[in-house]
Parts: C-alpha cells; sequence; structure tokens
C-alpha cells in the first residue's frame, strides 16, 4: 500500500509516496527494504545484549518478496505477515513504534507485554497478528474476506505469509482448499527459503516444485525469483490484482535462501555452503542497490542519505520506546474475557 | 411442544432475523440442514447467510475468527464435539487469546453436537466441555434443558468472547417443552433443578436428568436430594452450590465426562477449598469410566452415569 503518513513519519519524501512509475514503485520499495534491514540489525543487537525477551527473527535475505507483498495491497485491505516480514509491515503501513514497542515490552504497544516480538498486530487496522502455528493464519484471512463478501465489501485482498515449511500443514491445506471454493481473494505468499529451521526441502516435501500445487487447488500459480525486487513486484503486484479483480485466490512461490539463523540463537550451520553461493543467496538488498545505481536512478550519495535517514527514524523509535513504562502485574487485569459480566466465577 | 433440537434451530433462525452480523458455517448445515437437522429450512429463509463448509474444521474456525475481527457473529457447526479436535487449535491458540492479546473480541459460537448416545462409539460420544473450559478466554455452556438451548445459544451469539456450545445429542429428541422460553437466567447464573435437604448433586447437560431421575426415586424412601444445574460450566456459579451444599452438608459431583481433571473435580477443588466446614462427609463424585467412549449399547449404559449408578453413589454419601 501507499506508505501512510502518519504510519512513518519522516521515512519517505511525500513525492515518492505515490508508486505511480515502476522507477518510483522500486525506489519506494527498496527504501522499506533499507529501513527492514536497519531495525533487524538493531534489534539483532539489542537482542545480543540481552536487551530483547523472547526470540529474534529476522528478515534478512527476505526483504524484496515482504516489501512487494506489503507495498502491492492498500489501506483497508488485510495482512497476515509471519517471522520475517520486518518489511511487508512497514510496506503495509505498521509504525515503526509498534515495532520497537513490542519487541522492548513497552506498556504503549499494541500488545501491552501480553505477547511480544512478531506476535504485533492491529487486527482492526487489518495487520493480523500471528500465532505461533504455522498455516493457521491462512483460514483467519480467509475469514476476513468472506466477512467482507457477507457485508458487500467489495475490491479488497488478503495477503499471509508463510514458509516452505508451513506448506506441510494440514491448516495451510484446509485454508487454501477453503479459499479456492469460496473463490476468496486471497494472496498466499509462500518464501520457500530452503530450510524449515534446520530442514532442507529434501525432507520437507517431494513435489518437484511447491508451485505445481496450484493447479491441484484450482488456483492462479506464480514463481519468483525472491532475490529479485523488480521480479517481486511484477509478480506480487500481478497476483494482488488478480485477487482483487475476482480471480480468486493466488499461490506465489518464491525462491531465496534465509540469510540468518533461523532466530538469533541459531548459527544455520546446517545451511549448504553451495547454497549460499548460489544465485538464491544473493543477497536482494544489495541487488536492488545495484539496480538502482547501475539505472542511475539515484546516485549512491543519494542512497547514502536514504540510509542515514532510516537509522535515524530507528534510534528515534528506540530511543522513544526506552523511555516507556514497561508492563506491571500489579495493574494487569488477569482476565481473559471480553465480557466484564461474565468476569464472576470465571477464574479460579 | 418443541424439543430441544428445534429450539436450537429457532434460536439460530431468531439470530439470523434479529442480527445482520450473525451467519452459520458448517458442514452439510446448508439446503441439507445438518446432519441432526438443527439448521433445517434456515438456508432457504435466509439466503447466502446458512453456508455449506468443506470438510475442515480449522479452516472452518479459522474463518469464523477472521470474520469475528471483522465484525461478524458467525455461528459454527461441528457435525460431532468430536471433530472439534481437528479445529482444536484454531479455538483454543487463536480465538481463546485474540482479545487478551490484541483488544479485538472474538464473538463466535461454536455448536458441539455433545455426549454419548447408544451406538454411537468413541468417535462420535465425547464430551469435550472440560478441555475447552480448560483454557483462558472461552465460555462454555452446557445447556440441559430446552429453555436453556434456546436462550443460552441467542446470548451466546449476543456475548464477545468465544463460546463453545456444548448441546447434548442425547436430549435433541427425548426433551421437550410446552414453548420457547421469553425470559432467560442469565449465562453464569445456575439453576435449582430441584430443592432438597439431605444431598446435593452437582451436574449438567443430559446427567440433569439422570439425577432428577435418581433424585426421584431417592424421594420414595424419604431422602430428599436437591440438584443444581450448572448451565455454563466456564463461568462456574460457585455461590450457587456452596449455598445449596451449606443446606445439605453433602455433594456429589455429577458429570457424563472423564473424570481426569474435569468438571466434576473443578466443582469439588471449589467445595473444598471455599467451603470445606460446610461438608458433613468427604465429597464424591461420579464420572463416566475413564475408557473410550464403547460402542455396544450393552457396555455404553455402565460406561456413563446413569440414575442407578448415581442413586448408588448418593446411598453411599448419605451413610457416609
Amino acid at each position: 500500500m501507499v506508505p501512510a503518513a502518519e504510519a512513518l513519519p519522516h521515512t519517505i519524501e511525500p513525492h515518492l509516496m505515490t508508486s505511480e512509475s515502476p522507477q518510483r514503485l522500486y525506489i519506494d520499495a527498496f527504501r522499506w527494504m533499507l529501513l527492514a534491514r536497519i531495525v533487524d540489525d538493531r534489534i539483532a543487537t539489542l537482542y545480543r545484549s540481552g536487551k530483547i525477551q523472547g526470540g529474534v527473527f529476522l528478515g534478512r535475505g527476505q526483504e524484496a518478496l515482504s516489501v512487494a507483498t506489503g507495498i502491492s495491497l492498500r489501506k483497508g485491505d488485510v495482512f497476515a505477515p509471519l517471522i520475517r516480514d520486518q518489511g511487508g509491515r512497514l510496506a503495509f503501513g505498521e509504525s515503526l513504534l509498534d515495532c520497537t514497542r513490542t519487541y522492548l515490552g513497552s506498556r504503549l504497544g499494541p500488545m501491552r507485554g501480553r505477547d511480544g516480538n512478531v506476535h504485533r498486530g492491529r487486527p482492526r487496522e487489518g495487520l493480523l497478528a500471528m500465532i505461533s502455528h504455522l498455516g493457521a493464519m491462512i483460514p483467519v484471512v480467509a475469514g476476513t474476506l468472506l466477512a467482507r463478501r457477507y457485508q458487500g465489501i467489495i475490491g479488497t485482498v488478503g495477503a499471509a505469509s508463510i514458509g516452505e515449511g508451513g506448506t506441510s500443514t494440514g491448516a495451510f491445506h484446509e485454508a487454501l482448499n477453503l479459499a479456492a471454493v469460496e473463490k476468496l481473494p486471497l494472496v498466499l505468499v509462500v518464501a520457500n527459503n530452503q530450510y524449515s529451521y534446520s530442514t532442507p526441502n529434501s525432507r520437507q516435501f517431494a513435489c518437484a516444485d511447491l508451485i505445481d500445487r496450484a493447479i491441484g487447488y484450482g488456483v492462479d500459480g506464480h514463481s519468483v525469483d525472491g532475490t529479485d525486487l523488480g521480479a517481486c513486484l511484477d509478480v506480487l503486484g500481478e497476483a494482488v490484482t488478480r485477487a482483487r479483480a475476482g480471480r480468486g485466490p493466488q499461490l506465489v512461490v518464491a525462491s531465496l535462501l534465509r540469510l540468518a539463523g533461523h532466530g538469533e540463537h541459531d548459527d544455520a550451520s546446517y545451511v549448504d555452503p553451495a547454497l549460499r553461493e548460489s544465485a538464491l543467496g544473493r543477497d536482494c538488498l544489495r541487488v536492488a542497490e545495484q539496480q538502482i545505481l547501475a539505472e542511475r536512478w539515484a546516485d549512491a550519495e543519494t542512497v547514502a542519505t536514504w540510509r542515514e535517514s532510516a537509522a535515524q527514524q530507528v534510534e528515534d523509535a528506540l530511543a522513544t520506546t526506552m523511555r516507556e513504562p514497561l508492563p506491571d502485574p500489579n495493574q494487569e487485569d488477569w482476565c481473559a474475557l471480553a465480557s466484564p459480566h461474565l468476569k464472576d466465577g470465571y477464574a479460579e | 411442544m418443541i424439543t430441544y433440537l428445534e429450539a436450537i434451530r429457532e434460536a439460530q433462525a431468531r439470530a439470523l432475523a434479529d442480527d445482520p452480523r450473525v451467519y452459520i458455517y458448517g458442514q452439510d448445515v446448508g439446503a441439507f440442514g445438518g446432519a441432526f437437522k438443527a439448521t433445517k429450512g434456515l438456508a432457504k429463509e435466509f439466503p447466502g447467510r446458512v453456508i455449506d463448509s468443506p470438510l475442515s474444521e480449522d479452516a472452518i474456525i479459522g474463518s469464523a475468527i477472521g470474520a469475528a475481527i471483522e465484525g461478524m457473529r458467525p455461528i459454527i457447526e461441528m457435525q460431532f464435539a468430536d471433530f472439534s479436535t481437528v479445529g482444536f487449535n484454531q479455538i483454543v491458540n487463536q480465538a481463546a487469546t485474540l482479545h487478551w492479546r490484541t483488544n479485538v473480541p472474538c464473538p463466535i459460537t461454536v455448536r458441539l453436537p455433545s455426549g454419548g448416545t447408544s451406538g454411537a462409539g468413541p468417535f462420535h460420544s465425547q464430551s469435550m466441555e472440560a478441555l475447552y473450559a480448560h483454557y483462558p478466554g472461552l465460555i462454555v455452556m452446557t445447556p440441559a434443558t430446552v429453555e436453556d438451548a434456546y436462550s443460552m445459544l441467542l446470548e451466546a451469539v449476543a456475548i464477545d468472547d468465544p463460546v463453545i456450545f456444548c448441546e447434548h445429542k442425547y436430549l435433541y429428541y427425548h426433551l421437550k417443552a410446552e414453548s420457547l422460553p421469553t425470559e432467560a437466567v442469565p449465562t453464569g447464573k445456575a439453576r435449582l433443578a430441584r430443592a432438597g435437604r439431605d444431598a446435593t448433586i452437582v451436574t449438567y447437560s443430559a446427567m440433569v436428568h439422570e439425577s432428577l431421575a435418581c433424585a426421584e426415586e431417592l424421594a420414595t424412601e424419604g431422602w430428599e436430594i436437591e440438584v443444581i444445574d450448572l448451565r455454563s460450566i466456564k463461568p462456574l456459579d460457585t455461590d450457587t452450590v456452596l449455598a445449596s451444599v451449606a443446606r445439605t452438608g453433602r455433594l456429589l459431583a455429577v458429570g457424563e465426562a472423564w473424570p481426569w481433571g474435569g468438571v466434576t473435580a473443578e466443582v469439588i477443588a471449589r467445595v473444598a477449598t471455599e467451603g470445606f466446614g460446610l461438608l458433613d462427609a468427604p465429597p464424591m463424585r461420579l464420572n463416566a469410566k475413564d475408557t473410550p467412549v464403547p460402542y455396544h449399547p450393552n457396555l455404553w449404559g455402565t460406561h456413563r452415569p446413569t440414575a442407578k449408578t448415581i442413586a448408588i453413589a448418593l446411598r453411599r454419601l448419605l451413610a457416609a
């Protein structure tokens, strides 16, 4: 979607907020990728210094795909990001403060210390808050789209991220089949990053290519090189457009390599070195920067100012968050119900 | 006369008529009217709002959660309570946690055709209420009467939290009332099903009727047995239970579900911790046997508590 001014103050100059040309779109996307990489790196540093509770999972190497997903959506669409979607979250309109507040446990964040890190979201604003069970968010996105159909709202799209490992779950199968039966405008984006934690694809699925599954579900399938931002923008743009036009679910499978551990606790020593050296192992952020410079869409100095500006925003968000109050167990309402009148006799 | 099953159908019809946010989604619920006919005629009466789903319990529940986020009030029919285990993850990890995590309520109603019937066997007979009550964030209703089947289902749809509605299949056709109720006792309040003096039976769902039959039998011997119908097991009306135990001094908790970590254990734990001094004898409980639910009527009739076995337990309690 077009970056919301209130969601990301000062990130991108107003003239860049409309992506009316492919070149502009590419540059906007690159800048979200840059910001995502910088936030991720900064969170990883904080994690290593013991400042983050819980796990840290990075999108390194997956930013092109993630941002292409988020930037292809509009306000009013639905997005269910997964653990490697810092870029897609930003491009969809999540604020940096929602990110830093959740990682640092600020009481002012959307999760208020009740859930953390990659589990943040604002469901009422179309940004779903993932649970850890893979595949489980896909039917929830489908349900938001069913609701809109009942409500007579047309023209909105829902996107869900998943990894190749998540395609092995029953939830993935049930949800994609249901979405296909209901002909819902669902864009299901599979990041095939070659390893599900440490499990290689050879132990994950037996089909030649995951995209072959599209025909089995009766949905459109799109393959894309996940290291190529331009290709990701084209393919995600096309998939979202087709879903929006009523062509039913769109399955996108991107090939790439996770350029980090599963989480920051993991050194990824199991990754085949040959894969790292292959085209899959290219860093999509560097590839995109080289493209911008080669095409002379911006010079190195301009890219450097983008980098500095992004880094400054991250520092500002962190500085704000670090001054904020933490969750207080004495002020916590220890009841999970939304209905106050049922609280009597509910908990022990 | 209206049956328990018809009351469930009528409650859904009224919810659909009164609230445009309500829709019904589940296997065979559309033109077919549901495996038990709980949605008979509703697809025709409410076009586009009573929809057949694929055979996908996880995706059915997951989609209801998404729709609830968007402001809808879905009613989901699981064909049998037993099959809700396939949607268990969505219920306990997604629906139950949504409001607490994100401040967005999850007003879904999941209807579970529950409990044993003759010949139904291990996978069409289960009572799942304790399992769902274990998870914070869910309301678990276990109506025992035609009136409650109707009014509690309407309340389930109105409640902002996810409701697990355990309707008992054994009561579907057997249980009848003169008419639908015009007033309702709110969820969270237990009902005094029979007043007594000598002992209290705390129970719910189909076991209310076995307990009442037992109380009737013991009345011929001069015993006055009080029967409390919990109506909802979460919330659990501890106050009404304690008040009854204060009158009788003796407690027998009865449930059709398995004993381990279940509703009867919870009732006894609450009375023992909050009302130990009210007890004149150690509290007792009676549940189904701790095996899968057997298929053959000869075994099934002994597996679950009945008026006869409840009477045996009560006589022991009264002699204690």
